[in-house]
């Protein structure tokens, strides 16, 4: 079983960060408050980095996520100020729930059963996790290594400045 | 951590307490400690403001409370918090509410990594220097919130103002920051500190620390660049439907923001709390971090009381069409020569034991490649400023020679 | 001793899931836009399970990478998506089928 200590009880808190402000982005009636959510679910997210011991993640994630996609989203909903405010909260609704509820169950089965195992036995605690943590300065390294990730690293880059040139081109109005 | 290094730990447990609680105990008084610093500091920053400003205004500012009138930020404190607190009927009440809380958190979690002595800070992060920029971010989404919670249109485009800002500011605050953290080879903050040991990163790369002084004024939103409230404008935008203590925390925060950065400017180009005897002395090495801050936050309460308010459209033109060109050039710049330096080994190794006369050749190099940069671009804004006045003056001219003729 | 990664890959699972319903429920497209966002977290947060569980690198530049994508989706994403809401007055989705047949 899980065992009370200061580690279990920040994962408890930050799952429900996360899985609740997931839930606020679901049933939500209001855009604004839906983002609101958006971000304290990504700031547990942030959190859980820091327990796995990914700091630089969870510093980019707060950055990037919280910092800068968050608020571009918001800014979005303010500028589409008119939709803020559903009046329905959800479309198609049965056929909809069925099919969500199906595909919670099927994805819950998928993560379940290979933890707890088709004739009974637990493999969660089979095997500790490895001893040695991934340090900031080998992501560094492995970025820029020839033999690593320096050509997706490349692409990467690539892509974002397409996608911001993309979004200056859509974004203007037409000049005559 | 270990429990005997810490005092407070080894005390409680003595006393027969389980090592677990006393450690978090111990690590819970500290929390405590390293936020108390700002928020008291904040209270003196207030008076020190109103004093310079007056100052620079031919004022004496206030001087009734106390002596000095140092008592003032006091008496304005009791007055802030018997204020009535008003919720706007339509205002979205949590987020409405929780905005000016999250305003104050953002900046004061910023001083979690900033180095006090060699032996004091709160947490020495291997990342430090990201997570600085990680949780200054969340100060935009706090102002935004609080915008768009008031339900009012001022504050509306105050939101929207603050967004373009602050979001776009981020982007040559970043490439500036990278440029000490280049040169130190870590995001660590005593590391940062300890590659200055034997020179000032202002010395190698003043262009940089330039940048970040603009970029980090930019953020907190002040004049120059204050048009996130501007007063004239837009009846101070964000915080328009905030009184008593809820708009005292954003107040606050902006003070506490303002000193913050100069600690951070102190921090990564002026050696933070190196000087001589400071690795001996821990009270001193504080010192020398606050004399270094005070003066270079005197340096923005001047630019701020000094410069008339920038427009909405100049102030996007001047980021993104030149401040962000130019920090990517110095970030490249930089790397360039420093690789070249450290290929002709003339550049030595920043760490604690640097000596000053070792690092003499790579920061007179980088200092002279500075300069170049500064002088071309002197030179490109001087021809481009020429230009524009001369088509300026022509068509200045044309309106008197249609005048002329519309008049016959 | 410490959180075992099962936990983890739980809390990403219905994670995942809650930014699924969201995609098939809701309409409009910026709260679309958000449930993607949900469930690339939850893609991320089991890729740094993984990757503290192994204890290598991998799973972390993984991470890195959907980050930088989901930067540029934003970008673009939003950019289309005001573009939109500019010529129609309206980001609902199933308002948006110019296209069909």
């Amino acid at each position: 079983m899980i065992e009370i200590n200061a580690q279990s009880i920040a994962f408890a808190i930050l799952a429900v960060l996360t899985l609740g402000g997931g839930l606020g982005v679901v049933l939500n009636r209001n855009l604004f408050r839906g983002a609101i959510w958006l971000m304290v679910s990504l700031f547990g997210v942030a959190g859980i980095f820091v327990l796995l011991s990914a700091p630089f993640l969870a510093a980019v994630q707060v950055l990037v996520y919280i910092g800068a996609i968050a608020i571009l989203i918001t800014f979005a909903v303010m500028l589409t100020r008119s939709m803020t405010n559903l009046g329905e909260r959800f479309v198609r609704r049965t056929a909809g729930i069925v099919v969500a509820v199906l595909l919670f169950f099927f994805i819950l089965l998928g993560t379940i059963l290979p933890v707890w195992g088709v004739d009974g036995t637990r493999y969660d605690d089979v095997s500790a996790p490895a001893e040695n943590v991934a340090t900031t300065r080998e992501l560094g390294v492995a970025l820029v290594d020839g033999n690593q990730f320096v050509l997706p690293f490349e692409v990467a880059s690539l892509l974002l400045t397409a996608a911001m040139i993309g979004a200056i081109v859509i974004a203007r109005e037409d000049e005559e | 951590m270990d429990c005997s290094s810490v005092v407070v730990c080894d005390l409680l447990r003595s006393g027969g307490m389980d090592p677990g609680l006393a450690m978090f105990i111990a690590l819970l008084l500290g929390v405590v400690l390293v936020t108390t610093i700002p928020l008291v500091t904040v209270i003196f920053l207030i008076w020190v403001e109103r004093k310079v400003a007056a100052r620079i205004q031919d004022r004496l500012g206030p001087n009734r409370v106390g002596p000095f009138g140092l008592l003032q930020t006091f008496a304005d404190m009791i007055k802030l918090i018997t204020k009535e607190n008003i919720t706007p009927a339509n205002a979205d009440r949590v987020v409405y509410n929780f905005a000016p809380l999250l305003s104050v958190v953002s900046v004061v979690l910023i001083w979690a990594v900033i180095p006090f002595t060699p032996y004091h800070i709160g947490t020495d992060l291997e990342i430090g220097a990201l997570y600085i920029v990680a949780v200054a971010s969340l100060g935009t989404l706090a102002i935004m919130t609080a915008g768009w919670a008031s339900n009012n249109k001022y504050a509306l485009l105050g939101a929207f103002r603050v967004v373009a800002q602050l979001v776009s500011y981020e982007v040559p605050l970043v490439f500036a920051l990278l440029v000490p953290i280049m040169l130190a080879g870590s995001m660590g903050m005593q590391d940062i500190v300890y590659a200055q040991a034997g020179m000032w990163f202002f010395f190698m790369v003043p262009l940089s620390a330039v940048l970040l002084f603009i970029a980090s004024h930019a953020e907190t939103g002040r004049g120059p660049f204050d048009l996130i409230e501007a007063e004239s404008e837009i009846i101070a935008g964000f915080n328009i439907e905030y009184s008593g203590m809820k708009f005292g925390m954003f107040f606050a925060a902006e003070f506490i923001h303002v000193f913050t950065n100069a600690v951070l400017m102190a921090v990564f180009f002026f050696g933070g709390w190196w000087g001589p005897g400071a690795l001996d002395a821990p009270l001193l090495a504080l010192l020398y971090l606050g004399l270094k801050s005070a003066v270079i936050y005197f340096i923005y309460l001047w630019v701020r009381n000094t410069f008339p308010r920038v427009r909405i459209d100049q102030l996007l033109d001047l980021n993104w069409k030149f401040f962000v060109p130019l920090s990517i050039v110095n970030v490249l710049v930089v790397a360039f020569v420093l690789k070249i330096l450290q290929e002709l080994q003339i550049a030595v190794p920043l760490n604690a034991s640097t000596n000053f006369l070792a690092t003499i050749p790579m920061t007179v190099v980088l200092l002279l490649v500075n300069v170049a940069m500064t002088y071309a671009l002197i030179a490109w804004l001087r021809n481009r400023g020429a230009k524009a006045r001369q088509v300026d003056l022509a068509n200045q001219h044309e309106d008197i020679v249609v005048a002329g003729a519309a008049g016959d | 001793m410490e959180v075992s990664i099962a936990s983890y890959i739980m809390l990403s699972a219905v994670l995942f899931i809650l930014g699924a319903m969201g995609v098939l429920l809701r309409r409009n497209a910026i709260l679309v836009f958000m449930s993607v966002e949900l469930m690339l977290n939850a893609a991320n947060l089991a890729l740094v399970a993984f990757a503290r569980h192994w204890g290598q690198t991998d799973g972390h530049l993984f991470v890195f990478f959907v980050i930088t994508v989901a930067a540029a989706e934003v970008a673009v994403g939003l950019a289309l998506i005001v573009a939109i809401f500019r010529t129609k007055k309206s980001i609902n989705i199933d308002d948006l089928h110019e296209l069909q047949g």
